[in-house]
């Protein structure tokens, strides 16, 4: 469904030290310098598929991200999404994608989310009946029988996004790429939409490409991720893989009726937390059972819990090291 | 599709009400030059314009100005800045059809403006201050027209600057002045010197107001209006074509900013 083969996006922006006699200088002479945003970067992703695309601020997620959607031309490399070379923007194309951006808006400002996705329905040519249906669909998921009728400019920025999504896929597109979807939205709005887009993804088959700084919406919706850095590629393949490799420990998470020595814990693994409630332990899967038996045996226990490490602390340690097969590179 | 986007544009016309009433007050500089020029015809004829005349004049100004005028090189910047020609860019249908469908869309408002004040003029200057015959009225028609596709195209060419530059507000400002003064919205432009007026009429400014206004008020003979609205709707022709290569260009080197 979507292939990236060498593909690459540079910038020139221009460079100059601060102060008036440089902005004076760089009147008659300036210099620039290239930002490699997109760096020889090549996947593949099939149909269905659902991935997350990560990595730092200026890391070059977005900037893909916009590649695929036709919305940036390439420096060089090819891309083809749906069969499609996005940059072409033709029709065929813009019919089977959309893109939503968390930060941007395609609802008209002024006027109700309604006149919106009324809108797209005649520039996306989708008959009557299949719109009544997906709109129905819609505003039953999302919940916004009432926000739709009301002018966008007076939506929260949860109803606001909520009806962006609708608008998004109101001609019901075959790639959904989603650049930040849940910034800004609180906890129970950011599980909502999660869970839109995933029951949308399963029932309609369609491709996701998503990227997020919230590892919860990675964690939730995507098996797979892409790891990119200063534009190059660190890292594809599934994310439990990817944990298992970086981070194979496991945490062990006890809670005290009483306070525990620090001496006490230090026996079972290394301490990540400490305190007289409860402490969380690093361990090494091969000794996590005898952990959990001297545990149960020797602490004052309420609760003991056995964790995968934090998606957050994975990622962070690949790009610390540089090296997505764990360790230092 | 055509009618979709304008009737967006219709709605969004209509959304802010102050926002109408100072688009109206943006409109009226024909009226402060009605009185201008009443005053300076007063003790007899300017270059031919006399007081009914000068009145006949800029009331058609005001009537043209009312229907073309357009300010899409405003809304393609502010989309390049903030990021939201994004949208625009991904759906269906091409940028300069959909800003000449919403800015048809806003022409009923613009209509309800300019009729009014067309028809007050029939009323007190008569008959005689307007075009008369099939012909000329045909002619007026075409020139509105050119008048607002050359409007619209300059419009968008400024705007798509923007992909180039981060200043081409500043561009639309500079064409906004030589339209002020070159297009006849201030000066009719038989009131220019011989050698000024040569050259204005080798500017595509006055094709954007004044040939319509003068062909409305009967200001040319037949085959004069025939040859300017030739010239009016080449330079349609040109801005065609250097919207055409701008927008190709620009796209290209649209950076999406932000997010």
């Amino acid at each position: 469904m979507i292939a990236a083969r060498h593909l690459s996006k540079y910038y020139e922006v221009q460079s100059r030290p601060p102060g008036l006699a440089a902005a004076l200088g760089a009147l008659f002479h300036r210099t620039f310098e290239t930002v490699r945003a997109v760096d020889d970067v090549s996947f593949e992703i099939a149909a269905g598929e659902r991935v997350g695309l990560l990595g730092p601020n200026g890391a070059g997620k977005t900037t893909t991200l916009k590649l695929l959607a036709g919305l940036l031309h390439p420096t060089s490399g090819e891309v083809t999404v749906a069969g499609q070379e996005p940059k072409k923007r033709d029709d065929a194309f813009l019919k089977s994608v959309t893109l939503v951006l968390g930060q941007k808006q395609q609802l008209l400002w002024d006027l109700p989310p309604a006149e919106t996705f009324e809108l797209n329905r005649i520039l996306y040519d989708v008959p009557r009946a299949r719109y009544d249906a997906t709109l129905r669909e819609l505003t039953l998921l999302l919940d916004i029988d009432l926000v739709a009728r009301r002018p966008t400019r007076q939506l929260s920025l949860g109803e606001r996004m909520k009806c962006e999504l609708a608008a998004a896929l109101i001609h019901r597109p075959k790639v959904l790429f989603l650049d930040e979807p849940t910034l800004g939205l609180d906890v129970a709005m950011q599980v909502t939409l999660r869970g839109f887009v995933k029951k949308y993804s399963e029932t309609t088959g369609a491709t996701l490409v998503l990227t997020s700084h919230y590892m919860d919406d990675v964690v939730a919706l995507c098996p797979r991720v892409i790891l990119v850095g200063k534009g190059k590629l660190v890292y594809d393949g599934a994310l439990d893989a990817l944990a298992r490799r970086v981070r194979p420990d496991k945490h062990v998470v006890l809670r005290f009726s009483r306070p525990v020595a620090r001496v006490d814990l230090e026996r079972l693994g290394a301490i990540v937390r400490h305190d007289d409630a409860e402490a969380v332990l690093r361990v090494d899967p091969a000794r996590v059972h005898e952990a959990f038996a001297r545990a149960l045996a020797e602490l004052p226990l309420l609760d003991l819990t056995i964790e995968n490490p934090p998606i957050e602390e994975v990622i962070s340690e690949v790009f610390a090291t540089g090296n997505p097969d764990g360790g230092a590179p | 599709m055509f009618r979709a986007l304008a009737r967006v544009g219709a709605t969004e016309s209509v959304a802010y009400r102050t926002e109408v009433v100072v688009w109206l007050l943006s409109t009226t500089m024909p009226l402060v030059m009605i009185a201008f020029y009443s005053a300076v015809a007063r003790d007899g004829p300017v270059g031919g314009f006399d007081q009914a005349r000068f009145v006949a004049y800029f009331l058609a100004t005001f009537v043209v100005r009312s229907l073309t005028g357009s300010f899409v090189s405003r809304q393609i910047n502010l989309e390049v800045r903030d990021g939201t020609l994004a949208a625009r860019l991904l759906r269906p249908v091409h940028p300069l059809l959909a800003y000449a469908a919403e800015s048809v869309g806003a022409l009923p408002v613009r209509v309800a403006v300019a009729v009014p004040v067309a028809l007050g003029m029939l009323a007190t200057l008569g008959e005689g201050a307007l075009a008369r015959g099939a012909a000329a009225w045909l002619a007026f028609f075409a020139s509105l027209v050119g008048a607002w596709l050359l409007s619209l195209l300059v419009s968008f060419a400024v705007g798509a600057l923007s992909l180039f530059m981060d200043w081409s507000d500043k561009v639309m400002d500079a064409w906004l002045a030589g339209l002020f003064v070159f297009s006849g919205y201030t000066i009719p432009v038989e009131l220019f010197p011989a050698r000024l007026r040569a050259i204005v009429e080798w500017l595509p400014f006055r094709y954007q107001i004044g040939l319509p206004a003068e062909l409305l008020t009967g200001a040319h003979a037949p085959a004069v209006a025939l040859e300017l609205l030739a010239r009016q709707w080449l330079f349609v022709a040109l801005a065609g074509l250097a919207v055409r290569a701008l927008w190709r260009r620009g796209v290209g080197r649209f950076a999406a900013y932000g997010g």
